[in-house]
């Protein structure tokens, strides 16, 4: 009996390897509702505090103060806290420092790191994979252990308290990324490329500045950008070596200033933390093609 | 006027390895020199010790008559087409073509007369405008060629350029760049590893492999005369049969066993030429085309024997058939109005007027 159940069971028609037929414009749709779903809830998750923070710009002492508001909707709105900041106090003393911070910083570590990058991306030398290493390696080091031995350094160079250490001091973490992203996408350029131009005449100075920053366009704007975010945020070494208003940067600048003891004026905490993100804002809006074009290139091609 | 001479020149790579073993060769003015042989032979290398990319290690490189051994690419007057082009990709073809005589400061209008001769040689005047990612291979090519005669230098220098090209346009291509050697007339070193590519656009071949130079000579030369079972079985396609056989002395003449039990009898007149090896095991090589269906059988020297075909290729013109001669396999080419059977017996001839004897230990060929 068994036996013949099991001759039936292997004589019946194999059941279909797949019972039900899919549809590629279902299955798209899903994936599309997905997708939105999930973008929804970060954009929602990470715009919420930027929104708060535009929100309470916009209103007067009074209204924060006042609890039983909807702390979401402007009853009265206002830009007194944007007046005040800007036509009183420091935060204009503050702007202009962190734009001179970060634009030296951006040009230090621009100049620095192609230099670097061309030198070890292409002029094969003795050591020049370690050093490629070593350099990104630097970049692991974190800044809260770094900035006790530097202090002894800027105190020694007389720089404590003084506006151009930070310039000294910021391509410190800027440049070893830079050279490392620049490094990689220099590497993708084919090794042609450089001998042709070798050929046609060129020297190695011209062959950086003729090809490679040209052809590495997208690259050098992503570093770039990277450079001018870091400088622009970077708040603990400020926070470490200055002290008096008129050597700040925006981002202590705005807590030491708009914190008195334990009053948080903090409309014009939050106006200042909106202007000052706008900056990074319009340069990612700009360039925000060219920045993902730039991190992702050197990844697959390197 | 630029001739090129290397002297003992040996390239060695970190840790001994050597790429180039001490070639020597002369190349003339206006000469088309094409290097060739299977990869990791050292040609690419060679052209680049000539084109100032790779340092050699020791011996000499001269071009017109100046030793170059220290002189940076961009002082050698050389220019370069490489396989993969190396356009700048950021430039437009005009850009890209005139980028060298920008380097060296030539004079706008200069600039301008040359790239738009050199662009009416190579018959792409309507694309200057463009950059190279709205090219075809082709064009590319071109492009790359262009830049090269632009410098009118002393030496161009090919390498591999049609590799990456299809089929159809790779021969268009040959054909173009002979035409710019008959225009130009600058003398030339090209790297190719197919034969073909060799064969039809050089003045002389240079044979190399595993770093030495096995034969240098004229197209017809190589394929003719050989001078090592290297070059006999790398030049020409199919490659020539090399079949193990034994030289017999018989009778005041000599003759040839091979496997299966065919004899053959080597020509009077290379009687002396291969008296030495007498008695001994010897590499018989000939060229598919010399085994053939009978004919001409009135002609001295052209012996038949038979053999069954084991694979039949018909390729239209003519059709190539496989034997074996006790696992050795040998290929003749035939008139595809032959009737010809997998397994059957058939007869076929060898002009034997075109035969080569092979030392095996040496492979010289005699």
């Amino acid at each position: 009996m068994s036996v013949t159940a099991a001759a039936e069971a292997t004589a019946a028609p194999a059941a279909p390897l797949y019972r039900k037929v899919g549809s590629i414009r279902r299955e798209r749709r899903w994936a599309l509702i997905g997708a939105y779903v999930a973008l929804a809830v970060f954009v929602v998750f990470f715009l919420t505090p930027p929104f708060h923070m535009l929100m309470t710009s916009l209103k007067s002492s009074a209204e924060i103060a006042d609890l039983s508001n909807n702390p979401w909707i402007v009853q009265s709105p206002t830009l007194e806290n944007y007046w005040a900041l800007l036509n009183h106090g420091s935060y204009p003393r503050h702007f202009l420092n962190s734009v001179i911070v970060t634009l030296s910083t951006v040009a230090i570590t621009m100049v620095i790191s192609l230099l670097a990058a061309f030198a070890l991306a292409r002029m094969r030398f003795w050591g020049s994979a370690t050093l490629a290493t070593g350099v990104f390696l630097t970049y692991l080091v974190p800044e809260t252990l770094l900035f006790i031995p530097l202090f002894q350094t800027i105190g020694s160079l007389g720089l404590y308290n003084n506006l151009w250490a930070m310039v000294l001091l910021y391509p410190t973490i800027t440049v070893p990324f830079c050279t490392w992203i620049m490094i990689g996408y220099f590497s993708s350029i084919p090794k042609e490329l450089d001998e042709a131009a070798l050929i046609d005449g060129a020297n190695h100075f011209q062959m950086l500045w003729k090809i490679f920053i040209p052809v590495a366009l997208p690259g050098i704007l992503a570093a770039t950008i990277f450079a001018f975010t870091v400088s622009w945020a970077q708040f603990l070494y400020p926070m470490v070596f200055l002290v008096s208003s008129e050597q700040m940067v925006l981002t202590v600048g705005i807590v030491s200033d708009l914190i008195r003891g334990d009053t948080f004026q903090w409309g014009m905490i939050m106006a200042g933390a909106i202007m000052a993100a706008l900056p990074p804002l319009l340069i990612y809006a700009f360039l925000m093609d060219y920045y993902i074009a730039g991190l992702t290139a050197g990844a697959t091609k390197g | 006027m630029a001739q090129v001479s290397l002297r003992r020149v040996v390239k060695e790579y970190e840790g001994g390895v050597q790429a180039v073993k001490g070639i020597d060769l002369e190349i003339a003015d206006e000469e088309f020199v094409v290097l060739v042989g299977p990869s990791g032979c050292g040609k690419s290398t060679t052209l680049r010790m000539i084109a100032g990319l790779e340092e050699i290690s020791s011996g000499e490189i001269a071009i017109g008559g100046m030793v170059v051994n220290d002189i940076p690419p961009r002082d050698r007057d050389i220019a370069m087409v490489f396989q993969n082009y190396a356009l700048y990709p950021h430039m437009t073809v005009y850009e890209n073509m005139a980028f060298g005589l920008t380097l060296r400061r030539f004079p706008k209008d200069e600039i301008r007369r040359r790239v738009e001769n050199a662009a009416r040689i190579l018959d792409i005047g309507e694309l200057l405008d463009r950059k190279p990612k709205a090219l075809s291979g082709g064009q590319r090519q071109r492009v790359a060629m262009g830049r090269a005669i632009v410098r009118d230098p002393k030496v161009f220098l090919f390498d591999e350029p049609l590799s990456n090209l299809d089929a159809k346009l790779r021969v268009q291509m040959r054909v173009e760049i002979k035409k710019v050697h008959q225009t130009v007339r600058t003398t030339t070193v090209y790297v190719t590893h197919d034969q073909v590519e060799a064969m039809t656009l050089a003045d002389r071949v240079v044979v190399m492999n595993q770093g030495i130079i096995e034969q240098v000579g004229t197209p017809q030369e190589l394929y003719h005369r050989p001078a090592t079972r290297f070059v006999a079985g790398f030049i020409g396609s199919p490659a020539m049969n090399m079949i193990p056989a034994r030289l017999e002395n018989g009778a005041g003449a000599l003759r040839l066993r091979l496997p299966g039990d065919i004899v053959l009898p080597v020509p009077a007149e290379r009687t002396q030429r291969y008296a030495p090896l007498a008695g001994g095991e010897v590499l018989f090589g000939i060229r598919p085309e010399h085994l053939t269906e009978p004919k001409n059988l009135d002609r001295p020297n052209i012996a038949t024997f038979e053999a069954a075909p084991e694979v039949i290729e018909p390729l239209g013109m003519e059709t190539l058939v496989i034997f074996s001669l006790q696992g050795n396999e040998v290929t003749a080419r035939l008139d595809p109005a032959v009737p010809a059977e997998r397994g059957r017996k058939m007869p076929f001839a060898a002009d034997l007027n075109q035969m080569h004897l092979i030392e095996p230990r040496t492979g010289r060929v005699l």
